[in-house]
């Protein structure tokens, strides 16, 4: 019988922190500025120029500690890793090594195998590098530091995990405690959010752990996937036929769906790391520590059970809701305006995720206001629009945050409520589909469907269609 | 009155009073450097005409009553390790050869503040490693007092160019005594501030946890003066500190009555030289008539300083150091292929010979392996030497010794033998390790007319307690200058 091989995964997850400056220096983190504006002497590694930490990264790092269930150090300190590479302007990077912020802490997953908690080694504070991008044309590369000093933390989980659904399961539940806390908008595709999977396998049944490697590169939840069933495959087959898996990083092709190696643990650097004498021991007192405890938000477990003890709506809605915190706070928010849970759930998980999916876009990035949604519930509500207006207002709600009931008013879609008019409209209707009337009268119900179309088309949509219906029937 | 042979602070109200111009005083300063730079080289950059129209807008300034401290119009040397917005700042190294910062050190802006006009950047050992300023890349420094000599290092060409008369005072870093060894080799008076005094920002780094920027002056009153104007907490700098009590002219007392001085034995053993011996002794002894308590101790620890010194400070010098690679400013070397070979020929070809030993000492007890052998060791000794200073400030207000072993040696003498330079520093390198503040003060010459130092210690937040009794020495020892 073949040998059965189990896979051993442990993650080093980097999260960008939310912060509005960066970790040592008062410089903008926000993406996308034109190369090297965001940046002053001390980002840029000038002679002369030191870092100062900025306190709102160790509040998040802490926050995300205590969701995890870690320790905290309460006297940690910073170290700097020594390596040279452009892209690092000081030709180190300071992070921690010795005294990290958090450590010890853990968090339960559920997977279809059933529920399971997944150990975090550490998480520490560490700054980002800048970006290198070569010019092919020139033949050179060039720095831009943007990035450099954007705060980072990374979360070194156990070797915990079995499988791939595991470690989605795994990452899904970090995202979503960062989300929560708002330390960060955890996007894979964006760098926002960034794992690299250590992975060794071994026969089942055996204590010792295998030969691991460490992935990078990985973008996606698929890639992580792709990665993970690619990788443990290997690794079989070299010890099957014989050989041994070497301790090595690879990094993953996306495109290629393959990874390669790209530097052993022969050429592992000496990162000759030590506490940087730059900055002071960071002391967290109880009282610090308490305020960040007592600003913990609501995280989604709790919330999940909030809402089925509050809301009358069903448990798959309520999964999908508070799977991102933007939409858990628009349905709060917008059921705070209108009392309306059912309808913003309805509106929410229909038309929204439609929308969403058409669009290719994350629930994070909803822009329509709970006032506003609010508004057109309250339109709907009061029969002033019909429900196909409301979902045409919908969407340019949904594209441009408009306020429902300014553009029904300016557009003029509010439904005609004039029954004079619309029994003048039906008629002239009537006399016009002489062949639908007759069909009608033979007992083909389908008729008056032809009819109400017709009705609703000569009204531009602005028709109550119940109204129609019942004017149509006494005419005919 | 001779311009040149004003204090700083004297030079202030002459200025105050209309007697003389910042012009005039930059004049001065400038036709004293014609005359002198050929044989000491005390600067490695002066700009002149820029110079004298800052010394012209600083006179304006006073002229029209918005400058009014005690340094307005003074012109100033600044060693060339701090940042100085649009001028060269070159540690004394080709590799920051043609780099000009795009901001000021915070210690520099305060003195500019108080109306101090920079005349340039003064020689030193290379990022501040060595004892006698012949590291640089910009040649070496004279001994004003003979140039046969080395002015001491690392602030070499700071000591020089006060002592020379080519600048009214000046500003110096000391990482193991580099401002009190030169001063009392060139016969003025220097002070290391307790660590977190002066703001480390814009001070190009050496050995982060050591360094501290200090003034080189021609008296004690100065030396109190500028310490006021530089001594500011900087949020810039994580490791500085907010003092209540920077009134450090109000120190300006003749009078030692009733203060404890230990002297430890340590600091006269074997390899201190009987002149210098003889004249610190001299100087204790005028102390203890003026009514000062002097009392022999044991300090303990002091053979441990040196190797504990030279494995933090080069440990935290080979990371700072790593900026310098070619990339983003400063020196490239010509030819290379890829970018490994680029950073190592950028160095290689960059970096002198003292710089490199200290980069390769330090990447050696940082790395893996060594780590908890080397460093780590001698983190747990700086914190036992640490202790042995509590608990001598514990009886004593101040601790009086040597400032070095012997006065200023001939050129060419120290570099063949580093071993023999690092053991130099025994006297002054123990005070960083402890972060405390020490001052150099002349207190006499040996039978070649070289200048000796002594040097009071002081614990934490102290400079006052060293200022009084430097103060009160040099009331008793008189004037202490050049015969020109």
């Amino acid at each position: 019988m073949a040998k059965q091989y189990e896979t051993v995964i442990g993650l080093e997850v980097h999260v960008e922190l939310a912060t509005k400056t960066k970790i040592f220096c008062g410089c903008s983190t926000a993406f996308g500025g034109a190369p090297n504006t965001h940046t002053c002497p001390v980002c840029t590694g000038m002679p002369g120029s030191l870092p100062v930490l900025n306190k709102q990264v160790v509040n998040y790092a802490v926050a995300v500690g205590l969701a995890t269930n870690c320790d905290i150090t309460q006297y940690c300190k910073f170290d700097r890793k020594n390596y040279f590479y452009p892209d690092n302007p000081q030709n180190y990077q300071i992070s921690q090594l010795y005294l990290p912020i958090c450590r010890n802490g853990h968090v339960d997953i559920e997977t279809s195998e059933g529920k399971k908690s997944v150990g975090i080694h550490e998480i520490h504070m560490e700054e980002d590098a800048g970006k290198l991008i070569h010019d092919e044309w020139e033949d050179c590369s060039l720095v831009d530091y943007n990035r450099s000093g954007v705060p980072l933390i990374e979360i070194v989980s156990e070797p915990d995990m079995r499988s791939a659904e595991e470690v989605i399961a795994y990452l899904e539940k970090l995202r979503m405690i960062v989300q929560y806390l708002g330390a960060s908008d955890c996007k894979l595709n964006e760098g926002s959010m960034r794992a690299d999977v250590n992975l060794s396998v071994r026969e089942v049944g055996a204590t010792e752990f295998g030969t691991r490697t460490e992935m990078k590169n990985l973008n996606s939840f698929r890639a992580i996937t792709h990665a993970i069933e690619g990788e443990r495959e290997r690794q079989i087959d070299l010890l099957e036929s014989g050989q041994q898996v070497i301790q090595e990083t690879r990094r993953w092709d996306d495109a290629k769906e393959y990874s390669y190696a790209m530097r052993s643990k022969e050429d592992a650097q000496d990162y000759r790391y030590f506490p940087d004498p730059d900055l002071v021991p960071v002391y967290i007192s109880d009282e610090w520590l308490a305020q960040i405890k007592a600003s913990q938000p609501e995280f989604r477990e709790e919330k999940m059970a909030r809402y089925k003890a509050e809301y009358d709506i069903p448990e798959y809605d309520i999964g999908i809701i508070t799977d991102s915190k933007h939409m858990a706070d628009l349905f709060e928010e917008t059921v705070a305006i209108c009392n309306q849970p059912k309808k913003v759930s309805n509106w929410l998980m229909g038309e929204t995720l439609r929308l969403l999916k058409e669009k290719n876009m994350d629930p994070e990035d909803i822009i329509f206001s709970p006032e506003n949604l609010a508004k057109l519930i309250g339109l709907a509500d009061s029969k002033a629009i019909n429900s196909s207006v409301a979902k045409e207002v919908f969407e340019v709600m949904f594209d441009e945050n408009i306020d429902p009931e300014k553009y029904v008013e300016e557009n003029g879609l509010k439904t005609v409520n004039d029954e004079g008019a619309l029994r003048k409209t039906i008629e002239e209707i009537i006399a016009a589909n002489p062949q639908s009337v007759e069909d009608y009268h033979n007992g083909k119900e389908k008729a008056i469907g032809f009819l109400v179309g017709q009705t609703m088309k000569a009204m531009k949509g602005k028709a109550d269609p119940g109204m129609v219906n019942q004017i149509l029937k006494e005419l005919l | 009155m001779d311009i040149l042979s004003y204090s700083a602070v004297e030079l202030a109200a002459a200025i105050k009073e209309g007697k003389v111009t910042a012009t005039e005083a930059m004049e001065a300063v400038l036709a004293r450097i014609d005359e002198k730079e050929k044989d000491i080289n005390a600067y490695v950059t002066i700009d002149r005409e820029a110079v004298l129209k800052a010394a012209k807008a600083a006179q304006e300034k006073i002229n029209a009553g918005e400058l009014t401290g005690p340094l307005a119009g003074v012109p100033v040397a600044i060693k060339d390790n701090m940042c100085t917005e649009g001028m060269l700042t070159t540690c004394s190294s080709k590799i920051l050869g043609n780099f000009i910062p795009t901001f000021s050190a915070e210690a520099v802006i305060n003195l500019e503040k108080a109306g101090a006009v920079i005349i340039g950047k003064t020689n030193m050992d290379e990022f501040a490693m060595g004892s006698t300023t012949e590291t640089s890349a910009y040649g070496v420094t004279r001994n004003p007092w003979n140039t046969e000599h080395v002015p001491g290092g690392s602030s070499g060409g700071s000591a020089a160019a006060v002592a020379a008369g080519e600048c009214f005072f000046a500003l110096g870093s000391d990482t193991g005594g580099s401002i009190r060894q030169p001063a009392s080799f060139c016969g003025v008076v220097g002070l290391k501030p307790t660590y977190g005094t002066v703001s480390r920002y814009g001070l190009v780094a050496y050995g982060s946890s050591l360094d501290q920027i200090g003034p080189l002056t021609k008296d004690v009153t100065d030396c109190a003066v500028v310490m006021e104007v530089i001594a500011t907490q900087d949020a810039k700098d994580s490791t500085s500190v907010k003092r209540e009590d920077t009134d450090f002219t109000s120190a300006l007392v003749a009078d030692v009555k009733g203060m404890k001085i230990g002297i430890p034995r340590d600091y006269f053993g074997e390899g201190l030289d009987a002149e210098v011996k003889d004249a610190v002794l001299a100087a204790a002894k005028a102390l203890e008539e003026k009514g000062a308590v002097v009392e022999e101790f044991d300090l303990s620890l002091v053979e441990y300083a040196i190797p504990t010194y030279y494995t933090i400070a080069a440990a935290e010098a080979s990371s700072n150091l790593e900026r310098f690679d070619g990339i983003k400013y400063g020196y490239r070397t010509e030819n290379f292929e890829g970018l490994h070979n680029m950073y190592k020929k950028t160095r290689s070809e960059g970096f002198g010979a003292e710089v490199k030993r200290r980069i390769m000492l330090g990447s050696f007890v940082l790395s893996s392996g060594y780590y908890d052998a080397y460093y780590l060791k001698a983190l747990k000794v700086k914190a036992m030497i640490k202790k042995a200073f509590d608990e001598a400030f514990a009886k004593y207000d101040l601790i009086l010794g040597p400032v070095a072993p012997t006065t200023a040696p001939k050129l060419g003498e120290s570099l063949s033998d580093p071993l023999k330079m690092y053991l130099g520093d025994i006297y002054t390198i123990s005070v960083n390790l402890a972060g405390l503040p020490g001052i150099s003060v002349p207190c006499g010459k040996d039978s070649k007319g070289l200048p000796i130092g002594l040097q009071f210690i002081a614990d934490s937040f102290q400079e006052k307690k060293l200022i009084q009794a430097a103060y009160t020495y040099e009331k008793i020892r008189g004037d202490f200058k050049i015969e020109n």
